[in-house]
């Protein structure tokens, strides 16, 4: 028992339950039946072993499910230990929703003694909700009458207090004629009429009902709970009431939160404490709000309907005012299948900004194309992100998180979405030259990568300048996750631009300001750039590992942009990226570097074919100034990994000299000294090679690599999953001589 | 626009000033002669101006409302105080329609706008009823605001039907009501409120142009309050002129009447500046000009502005819109 215990309350100190308990005490004394004494017994008495019952409601929900008549709370030790179970599992965790029936049921019956069920409709304390047949069939008790006035009224405030909690409410509402059956009822009538106050519907006033409220009205004078009815009916029908309710407002009811509104409040509060994720909440869709300093700023809108119909009516002076109409409330949007079924008569939510949170009203904020949506968004957005912004005001540094989260958001919704959205791109115009590369770095990288693709010519100082003056003097990270998210910028562009081609061909929707020269250009600005700042950052960082992984990634999507996204550019990597890959010192590098060089060939090669089979005059043709990029990297590659012939002649225009460099090494033969044998990424599997073939031999005599040896170490390395190496080897060494449509490439073996 | 009368001529300058830094560009943006002849077409009724005359405002910028309609003020004005009742008794369902201790008026002020491209000003006055004379008209205007366009047309000419574009907010009264009022139109017009603060530079540009306008009665002194900064207790220093000294300066700076540059107004600050160097032996433009007041009107770069000649109204309310527009696009 007591291991038990404490293994499962270890967060909750035992100051802690103590405080509850006077909670408990302390509304209990306010309660009209007071059954303190024997509470507080229980409790000192019972007081460690309802810790270790903390799991153990279902024998005494069976209990009472079975209790017979009558039995006394003096004389039953079963009755009071289980009472106190009920009781201290309420106001810990609250009662799951299984628990209503039975207990309301025992409660309502008359089976036990007021006392008993004074304490048992006080521990009913939700945990999240409340079944509704629970509350339909006390009803019926209350109707049987077979519970004193006190506990029916008890029931009625509790019912009242908790109406937010009942998951469904339609079987309540087809009750409400039984409801006003209670209004006769003294004691009832103030709790039946604001329990009518919240369950009022438009078809629910009824002539036969204004005129029995008024004949109670007669009889009893002017009650504020009667006048409150009276006053929404009027509201509903004005032309049903026709007498003049005094205009002057004040609390119509009084106070009937009872015992239960604390609990459920402490209840809620510990359960947000308890859990690192927001719960769900289960009463409207507020977040729970952070201290909010200015009124006119909220992250995160809540979606709302617009009651603007309602407008439409007053100037119409249709009678329907306030009726249900046919609108299907967003709040009450939770599933996809509930899109499904009502987008016909869905309507965006009163403030736009509140769609970013929900995925299913961005899908149909996607479905419908309406400009005065994304205007909407646009605006919110706009303002927000300029008024937030953390970097940017300085007063909102201490709001960095809830900033951060914003921004986390808005980067899944633009996901979600597939698109970017233009304030935020407005955003990181204006704020990245102000950002520190630091403050919500991943979201700010993942908005980068959603800017849309236009051909827009300021790119550079928008974006690229200041991106640039932050990459080159940040960490290594920050360089890679500038490269991984420029590369998802460029997917982004290329598959944006895939849909509009696609679109283009049956509309010329994109006509004047997106051309596809424009957007070439732009997309060839980018690669530019990229290309720019990794030939700076392999020199800053001296070629490291890491870096040369997310440079290569960049290029292995622009070496198939041809083929992959049909646009008619293809970009070789400069000098600076290229020469640092081909001498890298390992193999992943290299590999990497094979498989893009293949795929350049390739879409090359098919360009080439493109442009030689159809006569037409094409738009767009790759310069010949990248094919002979291409053939020279391809001698250089050659040479570095086959011929043993590298650098023989200085064809950088630039003029790397490499061939001076590497005479400086002083070491002998340079020249023949790199192939895949000798490559300074390769020798180890060469020696790994040579273990295994020649045993005995531990000389390492490279040379014997040769001949038939040759091509078994060229399998040996495929088999090591050099893949790209092998699609190089194969595509660019044997068949470039045959075609010998490359000059660069006719080496044979 | 052919002709209402001479004035309207130079309406087309103005409309196409293209946004980009408020008041950055060397070009005439305002159709003013030197003289202090309005050369706008619509002079706002000296009635229903009066009431802004000699009041803080606090400035906001709002983004286009979205479904307003003027046709629907009165029922605005219930569901507005409706609102206002349900905030005040945190969140407890109030009715519609029935008569409660604030009275909330909207009405439009048709006369203050720029041109026929903008829309109607709204006025929404909240009043107190004094709870002793339920019946009698007992009440006291504790809160008013007011949404106006003045040659708003850089925001409004694009926008779809749905939209009304309105962009400066002028509130007067408690911060409280301001918020209440504020959230209300938000969340009914999905519209966004950001305060719009004066940056120094506008400042000085409406030092300069309300420099030039002429007021019949002897005025004010022309003030300018500078703020040190980086000092550990704030300093503030005022700058007094005679507003015809100012005058006689600015007309010899002005080269072009009817046009106003950037660097006239930097010429202007600047002998400003010299002239108080000469005699204090301090550089106020290492300072931060706050606020500035004349006869035409003062205004606070936290966004207050206090209007004090009707005939002016107008006026200083475009240059408003324009500086709510920059901020809002």
């Amino acid at each position: 028992m007591q291991r038990k215990k404490s293994c499962k309350t270890p967060k909750q100190p035992l100051q802690d339950r103590h405080k509850i308990q006077t909670d408990l005490s302390a509304w209990r004394k306010g309660g009209r039946i007071d059954p303190e004494k024997s509470v507080q017994g229980h409790q000192s008495l019972n007081y460690q072993e309802s810790n270790s019952k903390q799991d153990s409601l279902e024998p005494a929900l069976s209990y009472f499910a079975k209790v017979q008549d009558r039995v006394s709370l003096k004389s039953s030790s079963a009755l009071q230990r289980h009472l106190a179970t009920v009781e201290s599992i309420a106001l810990q965790r609250g009662l799951p929703p299984e628990a209503f029936g039975v207990l309301l049921n025992t409660a309502l019956s008359g089976k036990l003694a007021d006392t008993v069920n004074t304490r048992l409709l006080k521990s009913l304390i939700p945990e999240s909700v409340i079944p509704e047949s629970s509350v339909v069939s006390s009803v019926s008790w209350l109707c049987v009458s077979k519970c004193s006035s006190n506990i029916q009224v008890l029931f009625l405030r509790w019912l009242i207090t908790v109406f937010d909690f009942i998951d469904h409410k339609e079987d309540l509402h087809a009750l409400y004629g039984i409801f006003f059956q209670f209004v006769q009822d003294g004691k009832m009538c103030p709790y039946i009429c604001h329990l009518l106050y919240l369950l009022t519907r438009k078809e629910n006033v009824k002539p036969f009902r204004v005129r029995r409220l008024l004949d109670l009205q007669a009889k009893l004078g002017m009650r504020s709970h009667l006048q409150a009815l009276l006053s929404l009916y009027k509201l509903f029908r004005p032309e049903l009431v026709t007498i003049t309710l005094p205009a002057k407002t004040k609390t119509y009811f009084k106070n009937v939160e009872g015992p239960w509104k604390a609990a459920i409040k402490i209840i809620r509060q510990r359960k947000q404490e308890d859990s690192p994720v927001p719960q769900p909440l289960f009463l409207g869709t507020v977040r729970p709000q952070s201290r909010k300093r200015k009124w006119n700023t909220q992250l995160m809108i809540p979606a709302t309907s617009t009651h603007r119909n309602h407008l439409e009516e007053v100037r119409e002076k249709n009678s329907d005012l306030y009726s249900t109409d046919e609108r299907f409330p967003v709040e009450q949007l939770q599933t996809f299948p509930q899109l499904l079924q009502n987008i016909h008569h869905l309507e965006f939510p009163s403030q736009m900004g509140s769609v970013l949170t929900n995925p299913l009203l961005l899908h149909y904020m996607n479905c419908v194309k309406d400009e005065s949506v994304y205007l909407r968004l646009h605006f919110w957005l706009g303002q927000t992100l300029q008024e937030e912004c953390t970097w940017c005001v300085a007063a909102n540094s201490q709001y960095e998180e809830e900033f951060k989260d914003f921004l986390e958001t808005l980067c899944r919704a633009q996901s979600f979405l597939h698109e970017g959205l233009s304030p935020c791109e407005e955003f990181l115009y204006r704020s990245l030259p102000l950002w520190d590369g630091l403050c919500c770095r991943s979201q700010v990288l993942r908005l980068v990568s959603w800017i849309p693709l236009k051909s827009f010519s300021e790119m550079k100082s928008h974006l690229y300048d200041p991106l640039a003056q932050l990459f080159f003097t940040s960490s290594l990270y920050f360089k890679c996750s500038v490269l991984e998210s420029l590369k998802r910028l460029l997917q982004n562009w290329l598959n944006s631009q895939m849909v509009h081609l696609d679109s283009a061909a049956d509309s010329q929707i994109h006509s004047s300001n997106t051309t596809i020269s424009g957007l070439v250009n732009v997309v060839a600005e980018l690669i530019h750039f990229v290309g720019m700042i990794s030939t700076v950052a392999l020199r800053l960082e001296s070629n490291h590992t890491f870096l040369l992984y997310f440079i290569l990634d960049f290029y292995e999507t622009v070496c198939d942009m041809y083929l992959m996204y049909n646009l008619p550019l293809l970009i070789m990597p400069p000098a600076g990226v290229f020469y640092p890959m081909l001498l890298s010192m390992d193999s992943v590098s290299l590999n990497q570097l094979c498989y893009i060089m293949y795929r350049y060939r390739i879409n090359l090669v098919a360009a080439k074919e493109n442009e030689q089979s159809k006569k037409e005059i094409q738009q767009f043709r790759f310069s010949n100034e990248t094919y002979q990029e291409y053939n020279q990297y391809i001698t250089a590659m050659v040479g570095c990994l086959w011929t043993s012939n590298a650098f023989q002649k200085d064809i950088h225009p630039q003029g790397l000299r490499m061939d001076e460099l590497l005479t400086k090494t002083a070491m002998e033969q340079h020249r023949t000294s790199l192939n895949i044998v000798y490559h300074p990424a390769m020798i180890g599997y060469a020696v790994l090679f040579l273990q295994q073939a020649c045993p005995g031999d531990t000389t390492f005599n490279f040379s014997l690599i040769k001949g038939k040896k040759w091509n078994w170490y060229l399998e040996y390395l495929y088999a090591k999953g050099l893949e790209g190496l092998k699609l190089f080897i194969e595509s660019s060494i044997n068949r470039v001589s045959q075609t010998s449509r490359s000059k660069a490439g006719n080496t044979e073996m | 626009m052919e002709s209402v009368d001479g004035a309207t001529r130079s309406l087309p300058s103005i409309r196409r000033l293209s946004r980009g830094l408020p008041f950055g560009r060397a070009r005439g943006r305002f159709g003013l002669s030197p003289s202090g002849r309005l050369l706008l077409p619509r002079n706002a009724d000296s009635q229903t101006t009066a009431f802004l005359l000699r009041k803080h405002w606090a400035l906001y910028s709002v983004t286009p409302l979205y479904k307003f309609s003027s046709a629907h003020l009165k029922a605005y004005a219930k569901l507005l105080s409706a609102f206002i009742a349900a905030e005040k008794q945190k969140g407890l369902a109030v009715e519609v329609g029935v008569e409660l201790d604030i009275k909330v008026a909207v009405t439009s002020l048709p006369d203050l706008k720029g041109s026929d491209q903008d829309e109607d000003a709204i006025l929404v006055q909240l009043s107190l009823r004094s709870q002793a004379y339920q019946k009698k008209s007992e009440e006291k205007l504790v809160w008013s605001g007011w949404f106006c366009s003045v040659y708003g047309d850089d925001l409004s000419k694009n926008m779809p039907e749905d939209f009304t574009c309105l962009p400066v907010f002028l509130a007067n009264g408690a911060e409280s009501y301001t918020s209440i009022v504020g959230s209300w139109f938000q969340k009914t017009f999905d519209c966004c409120f950001h305060r719009l603060a004066i940056s120094p530079l506008s400042l000085s540009w409406m030092a300069a142009m309300w420099t030039r306008c002429k007021v019949d009665k002897t005025a004010s002194a022309m003030e300018l309050v500078f703020s040190v900064p980086h000092l550990p207790q704030p300093l503030d220093i005022l700058y007094a002129i005679h507003p015809e000294d100012a005058k006689a300066l600015w007309d010899t700076v002005q080269k072009t009447p009817g046009e106003i540059t950037q660097e006239e107004v930097n010429v202007f600050m600047d002998c400003l500046y010299s002239h108080f160097h000469r005699h204090f032996k301090i550089h106020l433009s290492s300072t931060k000009l706050v606020k500035v007041s004349t006869a035409i009107a003062s205004a606070h770069c936290d966004g207050i502005i206090k209007f004090l000649q009707s005939q002016y109204v107008i006026e200083v309310l475009m240059l408003l819109t324009e500086l709510a527009i920059s901020q809002i696009e």
